[in-house]
């Protein structure tokens, strides 16, 4: 179902956490909540939830106004970053818990709860722990549960809080692209918070960046890569060099060879892949050395810096494994620059 | 190449207490319990039968000393289900919500433990005695309070209210509050939430705090002495009781019912360490 937000504000005594809040989430997304800690991206996710309340504004769901309802009355199913599995509980009591607690009217029988549950733990290929409690469990295989049990009551959006933020990393790498493919097969409607730009554009059929609780962009994640509408943006997406044009900086993009004459903005923004290197063939050619490299897997990184340079100054460019084993650079090299593109910002 | 390392994983005690020291250290404190709980316990029990199992008995049955087991059956009877629910609520309030005031709460629940029995006591007298702030009020309209059992029962509520808040709060605190979020998020209402998820994983130390309520209810004795007026076979307590009948030299039956509140005692010491046990099995 979609989701719309209008002029959510919430305080914490004399902190801002939200302001102005307006979203629209179409049904069917997977959306990422992106932000720095604190942005008050959590809350944000909590006030649709129910579990806070806001302290103005309206949450609608499906074109209705639910800003009012308690939360077990929404119809949403939350997944807590610490899991939040009833410990005292098996995992298929667990996942068979909002089918119990329904009204009576609406309660299934025991058979179909368990037709039910079984149904959703072989989703979560995780049939097989069903009879062991939370405890026993690795942090992987809980929040697979927590989310079979969010699943159980047909929910009509799926919220996430930072699901992947206490695993570790393999783990979290293997989970991401499952939660993917999941949503891809159910296609719910569901929003999930995280502070991991790559996270969030590696899952997510929509990013909406947060910062100081309030929305900066939103967007599909190759929008929001390829064009930040501001510098909060583009520094938090990805890796960015900054240059600033009235400073010492601009002989950078002088050297790079960009037209200083007239600048778009103070600040040009430049992606790492965005600086193509050749090598000098002379050390008067150009002032700018490697000064070191660093394997990624796939890319090399480069760090550039000025000889004769006041400032430590370092530039970052990236390029394929392959390319630079083709241009034959050793540290201290003299080499050129070209800088592709740049995003400008005042 | 391979090279084979062997590794032993047996602690080096490089820090340890010379051996006269962990022994004399170790007997100063058998030897503080024995000597001041296992002889007096011994004490009572023998005192209590020196007469033979006929007098212990006749001790026990006659109508003052069953007339006091009675009362203070029935004061904790009131005061710890009372207590419970009351410690259950201030420790929701504190770990759960958020308000102005809540450290100050936090300090008050403990104001009993930190003031005298007597004074409690006599903060009752103050407020409902003859000369007291209501006293006029309810003599016009019959009611007796101090001297009378609701006196004994106010009295041991103020007493006893601390330690069921006490034992949930620390217990909740660490339990947070995110599984009952998710029972709610699934639809539960607060008080299905509250039966099937925060009672669960309370039980032990809901219990462990009832179990110090009633021990001390069925004990107190300085709050109670105040206001209660030691009217035998009417407002006598089993402390009371036994302050009475030893002070009119009937040892026997001063003895015999020390000996059902010494029994009370370890029966509490038991079940405290089976529920810390199960409690720590809980953790794990």
């Amino acid at each position: 179902m979609s989701i719309l937000l209008s002029n959510i504000n919430k305080k914490f005594g004399q902190f801002s956490a939200l302001q102005n809040i307006n979203l629209e989430i179409p049904e069917g997304e997977l959306v990422a909540l992106l932000g720095p800690s604190g942005c008050g991206k959590t809350t944000l996710l909590r006030i649709i939830a129910g579990l806070e309340g806001a302290d103005g504004g309206e949450v609608c769901l499906n074109g209705k106004d639910i800003t009012a309802q308690h939360v077990s009355n929404r119809g949403i199913g939350f997944v807590f970053q610490h899991y939040a599995l009833f410990r005292h509980m098996t995992v298929f009591d667990n996942v068979a818990f909002g089918l119990r607690v329904k009204p009576k009217k609406h309660r299934p029988d025991e058979a179909t709860i368990a037709k039910k549950v079984h149904a959703l733990l072989e989703l979560v290929q995780l049939d097989w722990l069903h009879d062991r409690f939370p405890d026993q469990l690795s942090g992987g295989q809980r929040q697979r549960i927590a989310l079979a049990r969010a699943l159980a009551v047909e929910p009509s959006v799926l919220l996430l809080d930072e699901p992947f933020g206490a695993l570790d990393a393999s783990v979290r790498k293997d989970l991401r692209l499952w939660l993917r493919h999941l949503h891809q097969e159910l296609h719910v409607t569901s929003i999930f918070v995280t502070h991991d730009q790559e996270e969030a554009m590696e899952v997510a059929s929509q990013v909406v960046v947060l910062n100081k609780g309030r929305i900066e962009q939103q967007g599909i994640p190759s929008e929001i890569y390829d064009h930040p509408v501001n510098a909060f943006v583009s520094k938090f997406i990805g890796q960015t060099n900054v240059f600033h044009v009235e400073k010492e900086d601009s002989q950078w993009l002088e050297h790079a060879g960009i037209v200083l004459d007239d600048p778009q903005g103070l600040i040009a923004h430049v992606r790492p892949h965005d600086i193509q290197i050749e090598k000098a063939q002379s050390a008067e050619q150009s002032p700018i050395i490697l000064k070191d490299w660093q394997h990624l897997g796939a890319t090399i990184r480069l760090e550039l810096s000025k000889i004769q340079s006041q400032s430590n100054a370092i530039v970052y460019a990236q390029m394929p494994n392959e390319q630079f084993k083709n241009l034959n650079l050793s540290k201290g090299d003299h080499v050129l620059l070209q800088i592709k593109q740049a995003h400008w910002f005042n | 190449m391979h090279i084979a390392t062997t590794q032993t994983f047996t602690a080096q005690p490089t820090f340890r207490d010379p051996r006269w020291l962990r022994v004399s250290l170790i007997l100063i404190a058998v030897s503080f319990i024995v000597l001041f709980l296992c002889v007096p316990l011994i004490l009572v029990l023998s005192e209590a039968f020196s007469k033979g199992w006929q007098a212990y008995w006749s001790a026990l049955s006659e109508p003052d000393t069953v007339s006091a087991i009675k009362l203070t059956l029935i004061t904790a009877l009131v005061t710890v289900p009372l207590n419970t629910l009351f410690g259950l609520c201030a420790a929701w309030a504190i770990t759960r919500f958020e308000f102005k005031g809540k450290s100050l709460l936090t300090t008050l629940i403990d104001l009993p433990f930190s003031v005298s029995p007597v004074i409690s006591g006599l903060i009752f007298v103050l407020m409902f005695g003859a000369q007291g702030w209501f006293g006029e009020w309810l003599s016009a309209h019959d009611i007796k309070i101090i001297f009378a059992v609701p006196g004994i029962i106010l009295a041991t509520l103020f007493i006893t209210f601390p330690f069921v808040a006490r034992e949930l709060i620390p217990l909740m605190q660490e339990m947070g509050s995110e599984e009952e979020e998710a029972a709610l998020s699934l639809g539960a209402s607060s008080w299905t939430t509250f039966f099937k998820i925060t009672l669960p994983n309370i039980k032990w130390g809901l219990l462990y705090g009832v179990l110090l309520c009633n021990a001390r209810a069925m004990g107190e004795f300085g709050a109670v002495s105040v206001v209660s007026g030691h009217i035998r076979g009417l407002t006598n307590t089993l402390p009371l009781h036994i302050e009475v009948s030893y002070n009119e030299y009937d040892f026997v039956a001063s003895f015999a019912s020390a000996s059902i509140l010494a029994g009370l005692a370890i029966v509490t010491l038991i079940l405290k360490s089976v529920l810390e046990w199960k409690q720590s099995q809980n953790r794990v």
